[in-house]
């Protein structure tokens, strides 16, 4: 036997080792017909690998200092030995990991991914989804420009909207009566150590959860249950090696795409880094125009839409909760968008087209018929949630296969 | 599927091209490659606002090696007496004298190209005009009400604000509709010359710019050529990922 051999059942009389690989990799079976949005999880993980190791090289320079914190940025960009690459790669990082999480999320509605007995997979799915908001909120807040001081300053204030302890709470987050020195030092604390530990348990809990019930997949049908004599499905494949080499195409197409913003248009005309953030933090002086970045903004423009503080926070709040529903609103016969009839098509599409203008709207300042649509688009957003258990069940539906399909 | 999709990416562009709008601004020339224009801004930036206005995070060797000119041109012609090469751009006069005099702190410069943006910046520099009601005499178009003084007056000479009439219809309380005459601004006439010719000033103005543009991303050359090499690499990486999937794949069929 080789050294490697002996090395591997040294370690495996130890450790599972083994078992562990073939549960996972090379025996875990996944249907054979995933298509283009089932490359959208495992280019998430990527994306998370790269912001904790982009942002562990980050840490070694940054200085989480009200006085310091703006200027380490810039001796990062320009003295430190590829200081500009690393701070790209977290930055434009941040912003891809929005748009595959939210394709990824959008394949899940397509498909049907969060119904039973996939519902819990779905709820993990959801706070990873909250943890990553305050994780970039937060990381946001670091290199103390403008409308990073800013943004946080209204962000914190909307928790003053809250009855009785809504003051003593938004003074207990920023530590300070306005953002401050305190405000930053917390914030850098959450985001490098607390939220990054609370997204890998999520998304360990989520990748354990999505191995007991097995993949999803675009016909929406059960592998699980047309098995051949050995147990194995007869529509799987073993994750490893096919996926495994069908993810790396998809890595690397991915990271052209990722490559060309990040060296070509790293501001990406301001979408992911805002002009008036190559301002440093002044208290004194308020920005014009104050908008979160752009994956925030369809939230924001629900929280501008409604007249009242506190109802926006609320509706807010609500548009992001009611997601975690999901798995229970949905009484359609069908998983997969391919044997659903023409409501819920044309729900999901109003439903999307909803949220890009939301998101639009919630970039522009919140004036007369901007707010009407604003209005408009936000009842459509929760009417696609608050009707479906209507709508998916007066859909006509056509014959699931019992196989899936090519 | 398809329809749905390109309907959404027809939404997205039509909004991202309605976000990037803004004010008109002239087209700056912006080329980080023209180290001549470079090296002329930095002179023209050195004479003429490094006295207000600092640039503390670029150090002297940095803009050496982005201007393309060598330590020794620097130091003999961009650096006063009593600099090392080491150094950042800062200002010589005191923060606290600045305010005296101009009634605000000159900003520091350095990232002024990133949160202005080239064209914002050339717009400016070429719209001041006589506005006696002013402390400094001038105002500006693109900054209304600016505490800046007008500090190329000597290159480019004094010019003044032209207006034009705009008619349009109004609605008026009581409902009715009537013409409106508007004052707009139509263009600049010189009222003095300066030592430069207008077209010889608006390069001057562009040169200046194009080196702002610099200061605000010194790596941004670098970060242009790595990004080239690393997509080709990676597009081959693509095609040879692609065959072994489909050496994989082709006995599952």
């Amino acid at each position: 036997m080789g050294v490697l051999v002996k090395t591997r059942d040294w370690v495996d009389e130890r450790f599972p080792l083994m078992d562990t690989w073939n549960k996972h990799l090379a025996q875990y079976y996944a249907p054979k017909n995933f298509n283009f949005w089932y490359y959208f999880g495992s280019l998430a993980l990527l994306m998370l690998v790269n912001q904790i190791l982009t942002g562990v090289w980050l840490t070694m320079n940054y200085k989480p200092d009200a006085e310091l914190a703006f200027a380490s940025v810039e001796f990062i960009m320009r003295d430190v030995e590829w200081g500009w690459l690393i701070r790209y790669m977290h930055s434009t990082g941040a912003s891809a990991f929005f748009i595959v999480v939210y394709l990824h999320m959008f394949r899940g509605l397509m498909y049907g991914s969060y119904r039973k007995p996939r519902e819990l997979l779905w709820i993990f799915g959801m706070f990873i989804y909250v943890a990553l908001m305050a994780e970039a909120f937060m990381g946001y807040l670091l290199p103390w420009g403008q409308m990073s001081y800013w943004g946080a300053q209204v962000i914190i204030s909307l928790f003053g909207a809250i009855p009785f302890v809504g003051e003593e709470l938004a003074l207990f987050l920023r530590g300070d009566f306005v953002v401050s020195d305190a405000t930053l030092n917390r914030f850098f604390a959450l985001h490098v150590i607390a939220l990054p530990l609370v997204l890998v348990a999520l998304v360990f809990v989520h990748i354990v959860a999505l191995h007991k019930v097995g993949s999803n997949n675009p016909d929406g049908v059960e592998i699980k249950k047309n098995k051949d004599e050995n147990g194995i499905p007869l529509d799987g494949i073993p994750f490893h090696p096919y996926y495994s080499v069908k993810d790396i195409v998809g890595v690397i197409g991915f990271l052209i795409l990722f490559c060309i913003v990040m060296f070509f248009a790293p501001e990406m005309y301001g979408y992911f880094l805002e002009k008036d953030n190559f301002v440093p933090a002044n208290p004194f002086k308020t920005p014009e125009h104050i908008a979160p970045l752009w994956y925030f903004t369809p939230f924001y423009a629900i929280l501008r839409a409604v007249p009242d503080k506190l109802g926006g926070v609320a509706a807010m709040g609500a548009a992001i909760v009611i997601m975690f529903f999901l798995p229970w609103l949905d009484k359609s016969p069908v998983a997969s968008i391919r044997y659903r009839g023409i409501i819920y098509k044309a729900a999901l599409a109003i439903f999307v087209i909803s949220f890009f203008v939301l998101g639009w709207l919630g970039m522009q300042p919140a004036t007369g018929i901007l707010t009407a649509l604003a209005r408009v688009f936000s009842v459509l957003y929760f009417a696609f949630f608050l009707l479906m258990p209507f709508y998916t069940k007066m859909d006509k539906t056509k014959p699931v296969p019992e196989r899936v399909t090519e | 599927m398809k329809r749905l999709l390109t309907l959404l990416f027809c939404l997205s562009v039509s909004a991202g091209v309605q976000a990037s709008g803004g004010g008109n601004y002239d087209h700056a020339p912006v080329d980080l490659h023209n180290k001549t224009s470079l090296q002329n801004g930095a002179k023209v930036y050195v004479n003429y606002c490094l006295g207000c206005h600092g640039l503390r995070f670029l150090r002297y060797n940095q803009m050496a090696e982005g201007i393309g000119a060598t330590e020794a041109e620097v130091k003999e012609k961009l650096m006063f007496v009593g600099t090392k090469i080491g150094e950042q751009m800062n200002v010589s006069a005191s923060t606290e004298m600045q305010t005296k005099w101009f009634g605000t702190n000159p900003p520091d410069l350095s990232l002024v190209a990133r949160s202005w943006g080239p064209d914002k910046l050339y717009t400016y520099l070429r719209s001041f005009y006589v506005d006696p009601s002013r402390p400094m005499g001038v105002n500006n178009t693109v900054f209304k009400d600016v505490g800046m003084p007008h500090v190329l007056v000597g290159l480019q000479g004094k010019q003044k604000i032209v207006y034009k009439d705009v008619k349009s219809m109004e609605k008026q309380e009581d409902g009715s509709m009537k013409e409106v005459v508007r004052q707009e601004f139509d263009k600049f006439e010189l009222v003095s010359v300066g030592e430069l010719t207008p077209e010889e000033y608006d390069a001057t103005v562009g040169d200046l710019v194009n080196f702002l543009t610099f200061v605000g991303e010194p790596h941004q050359l670098d970060r242009k050529s790595l990004g080239i090499k690393v997509i080709l690499f990676l597009m081959v990486l693509f095609v040879l990922a692609y065959l072994m999937k489909k050496e994989f794949w082709k006995d599952l069929h």
